[in-house]
């Protein structure tokens, strides 16, 4: 499975994610006083100010906030994947069972009929080819109606979320 | 009532690519201009506030207007520069250190999309590598929940940029002025579902400058006075959904475009339904809608119905973004928000020559950017 190839890529940053049982999740924080979640972790809370705040695993669930399609190559830097091999990938918000909505790539495709505000989403870790031939692992937001973090049949010829060449077209 | 500002001379440098000229010698040409329309010189002036996110530092204008030795404060806010420099304008002229100075916004950009460094925005560097740095997402993202919530259709995205680039047409200082229909905007290439090319502004080029006045000097100067009945700025509050946020919680706060217009109206006691011409920021077409209603302007999902109604348009009854908007003049990051000004300060001065709102007597600015900050503007003859 390609989460596992993943898991064994250095993380594209530190604190971001880490695996439990297996299965990913990301490190946010939660503020000791009103428990409002923050990610990525935070030394304060967003909300009430307060610096009593401690790392958190975030729910691995959710469903679709918004999304919208990455149609151009982002200008690198800072964007690490390059133009070269460019595809457009989904981008969006996903509203965590915890009550923190999460921004995140989507590996359904680029086929706007991929998506749909309220669908069931989940956690999975990636590889991301970086311009520089280097492949680290990222955190995305996978459709869960595949079962498997898979995006169904992939018939319209546009690439999951993420650089191609990077392994992580369906398998 | 006259408020504690008022706005004695406007300038302007046409808004475009400007590929010959700098930013600092089109803020210059600005400055100039506002200066022969309020019959001044550049020694009667006490003080400045100049803005510009990449073209140079405002203060050094001063080599070429003179070295008149004048306190002259440099503005950075984003998309708000020149709302925050009105702001400190007003501040000056209401604490009576001073009773004459110029405000000025400028700037150029590069071809194509803005290309921030996460780090300068309190963000790591894997939000960028993972090419999640981009405002264009951000408003296609936050465009696309607001049609799911309020029942916005792709057709009333392209009406607000036809709009824009009909109002474009009849505006000799805007960039865009050939006018595209709603199938032609529809069918432009998609750059962040559901946004498609022609329903984005682009970055620009481009200067406005005003000379501002103590009220009660107003009538001194030959052009019919207009005043700044409020000014008002806000950053975000939690909740608020904002460009570069990788998380939020569920539970939606008062944007800061919320914030920023209520104090705005309580400052000046006039308020929704009393603006006969209006400016919002428009970066794309569904931000022109959202910000309608997040400034109270329009009930949330009422924008399907006023742009059937052709509503917003010139001869309207709530005439919007009546220059073209930043859609069709671009966006010089430190020079939009005083474009708006300068746009409200023409029409309420019955110099909107062909796009006039005819007897237009009070206007409403607005601007919104990143990080998440408004400011806006009330304005009355």
């Amino acid at each position: 499975m390609r989460t596992q190839d993943a898991a064994d890529l250095p993380p594209v940053a530190e604190k971001l994610f880490s695996w439990q049982d297996g299965t990913p999740r990301l490190i946010g924080s939660a503020c000791l006083v009103c428990a409002t979640l923050a990610f990525p972790q935070q030394q304060s809370c967003p909300r009430c100010c307060g610096e009593d705040v401690t790392a958190a695993l975030l729910p691995a669930e959710g469903i679709l906030w918004s999304w919208t399609v990455q149609r151009f190559p982002p200008k690198s830097p800072p964007y690490a994947g390059g133009e070269a091999h460019f595809r457009p990938f989904a981008v969006g918000y996903v509203a965590l069972d915890g009550g923190i909505v999460v921004q995140g790539r989507l590996t359904g495709g680029a086929a706007p009929d991929r998506y749909r505000i309220g669908m069931p989403m989940r956690l999975v870790i990636e590889p991301f080819l970086r311009n520089d031939g280097t492949a680290v692992a990222a955190y995305a937001f996978a459709p869960c109606h595949a079962g498997n973090g898979e995006p169904p049949d992939d018939d319209d010829h546009e690439g999951p979320a993420g650089a191609p060449g990077e392994g992580s077209g369906p398998s | 009532m006259t408020g504690s500002l008022a706005i004695a001379g406007i300038g302007i440098h046409p808004f475009g690519r400007n590929e010959e000229v700098s930013g600092l010698q089109m803020a210059v040409t600005a400055a100039r201009a506002a200066l022969a329309d309020a019959g001044v010189s550049w020694p009667d002036i006490q003080f400045a506030v100049g803005g510009s996110d990449s073209a140079g530092k405002p203060d050094t204008m001063v080599s070429r207007l003179g070295l008149t030795g004048l306190p002259f404060t440099n503005v950075i806010n984003g998309c708000a520069t020149g709302g925050a420099s009105l702001l400190t304008a007003r501040a000056t002229i209401a604490s009576g250190v001073h009773e004459i100075g110029l405000v000025v916004g400028f700037d150029k950009h590069p071809r194509g999309a803005f290309d921030p460094r996460p780090e300068d925005w309190g963000l790591g560097a894997w939000y960028g590598d993972l090419g999640m740095m981009l405002t264009t997402q951000y408003f296609g993202l936050k465009i696309r929940r607001y049609m799911h919530e309020h029942g916005i259709t792709e057709a009333s995205l392209a009406r607000v940029a036809a709009k824009a680039f009909r109002n474009g047409e009849r505006n000799p200082a805007a960039w865009r002025r050939k006018p595209l229909a709603v199938d032609d905007i529809l069918g432009s290439a998609m750059v962040a579902d559901p946004l498609t090319q022609y329903m984005f502004c682009s970055p620009s080029a481009g200067a406005v400058a005003l000379v501002v006045c103590h009220p009660g000097l107003a009538a001194r100067f030959p052009a019919p006075p207009v005043y700044v009945r409020a000014v008002s700025m806000r950053s975000r509050r939690f909740g608020s959904f904002e460009v570069f946020s990788p998380s939020m919680p569920v539970t939606r706060g008062p944007s800061p475009s919320q914030e920023a217009a209520g104090a705005a109206y309580a400052e000046a006691g006039i308020g929704p339904g009393e603006f006969d011409v209006v400016q919002v920021q428009d970066t794309e077409s569904g931000a022109e809608l959202m910000h309608l209603a997040e400034c109270g302007l329009c009930e949330h999902g009422a924008q399907e119905e006023l742009m059937a109604a052709s509503a917003t348009e010139i001869g309207g009854p709530m005439p919007v973004n009546t220059d073209g908007g930043c859609i069709a003049s671009g966006e010089p990051i430190g020079a939009s928000g005083l474009r708006q000004v300068y746009e409200t300060v023409l029409q309420l001065r019955g110099q909107a020559t062909g796009r006039q709102v005819e007897g237009a007597r009070t206007g409403f600015t607005h601007v919104y950017g990143a990080p998440g900050i408004s400011a806006c503007a009330v304005l009355s003859r």
